[in-house]
């Protein structure tokens, strides 16, 4: 077996997924394009009001509040993404390496706590 | 042919990240962005660095990427004023362009004169593995900063943007399961021949 084929079989299946992926969302927008009635008039292509002349544009400001969730999302997201190779290597790093992660993720709570102490992840 | 994967996927790399700079629309340049993001974690991977590749797309594609919509959304910027001026910003960016491009070459020229192969995965079978032998023993004080830091962002961010509005009626199930008769009702004796 030669090196690209060795390659190529390791991510088989990412490969797999992705070509699903591509196949998949390609037909969702050929179907949509050959099936879908399409006559364009301007009412139809203005933005959509409910009931009145549209004011403004479409871009506008988005409430802060989105952010908030965004980063606090992002945070969790790489603590997650600091598990895997903690993970993977547990076996060699022992009982140091165990603790280490877990006064990690010890800190993390403090944060995640006042967050959900100050109401952080409600939507009033 | 990996080093023509590596030529296409740089070509790519680069000219999105032009584009980047180049788009009039900040929401095509994130995502070009995205492009870029997406075909460097393909580079990540040619040199071995799976774990990295990964992480990659699942941080920067999948949380930066959409902060940074977030970012141009919020800014409600009008896009012809700020277009004007933006040529005054062109000596800085060569500076720190020239910089940038210059420290490149003094890492690259110190590799290779050093003479040693990139190796992703040093002692261990896969990159995950090789970063996680070091990245919590070796690298402890450094590993529980980045907690420090992911916390101070936190709070930082509910700091920041966390405004509550102070008449917004909220459900509290713990209160309203404690409320009792008698602190709901209450009897009052009216007099005769007078309102309350």
């Amino acid at each position: 077996m030669t090196e690209i084929e060795r390659f190529a079989l390791d991510y088989l299946p990412v490969i797999l997924f992705l070509g699903l992926g591509v196949i998949l969302s390609l037909l969702f927008i050929i179907g949509a394009a050959i099936l879908a009635p399409s006559n364009p008039d301007p009412e139809k292509n203005s933005a959509y009001e409910c009931g009145f002349n549209a004011f403004d544009d479409a871009r506008m400001k988005f409430d802060v509040r989105f952010y908030l969730v965004a980063i606090l999302f992002i945070i969790f997201d790489l603590e997650v993404a600091f598990l895997f190779p903690w993970a993977v290597s547990l076996g060699t790093i022992g009982v140091f390496g165990f603790w280490s992660m877990v006064v990690f993720l010890g800190v993390l709570t403090v944060g995640f706590i006042y967050e959900w102490r100050r109401g952080a992840l409600e939507w009033e | 042919m990996e080093l023509i994967a590596f030529y296409i996927l740089a070509a790519i790399v680069t000219v999105s990240a032009v584009a980047v700079i180049a788009a009039k629309n900040p929401v095509h340049s994130v995502l070009w962005l995205i492009t870029a993001f997406f075909t460097s974690a393909g580079l990540l991977v040619l040199i071995g660095a799976e774990f990295l590749a990964m992480l990659l797309v699942v941080v920067y594609v999948g949380a930066v990427a959409v902060l940074f919509l977030f970012v141009v959304m919020m800014l409600d910027v009008d896009f012809v004023e700020l277009k004007q001026g933006t040529l005054g910003y062109w000596p800085f960016a060569a500076l720190v362009g020239v910089a940038f491009a210059a420290e490149i070459a003094l890492v690259t020229f110190a590799r290779s004169a050093a003479g040693d192969e990139i190796n992703a995965k040093p002692g261990a079978a896969t990159n995950a593995e090789a970063i996680g032998q070091v990245m919590y023993t070796e690298y402890l004080l450094l590993f529980q900063m980045s907690g420090i830091i992911l916390l101070v962002a936190m709070i930082g961010a509910i700091v920041l943007t966390l405004r509550h509005k102070p008449h917004v009626k909220r459900q509290n199930i713990a209160k309203q399961t404690a409320r009792t008769r008698k602190d709901a009702i209450r009897r009052i004796d009216v007099e005769s021949g007078k309102g309350l």
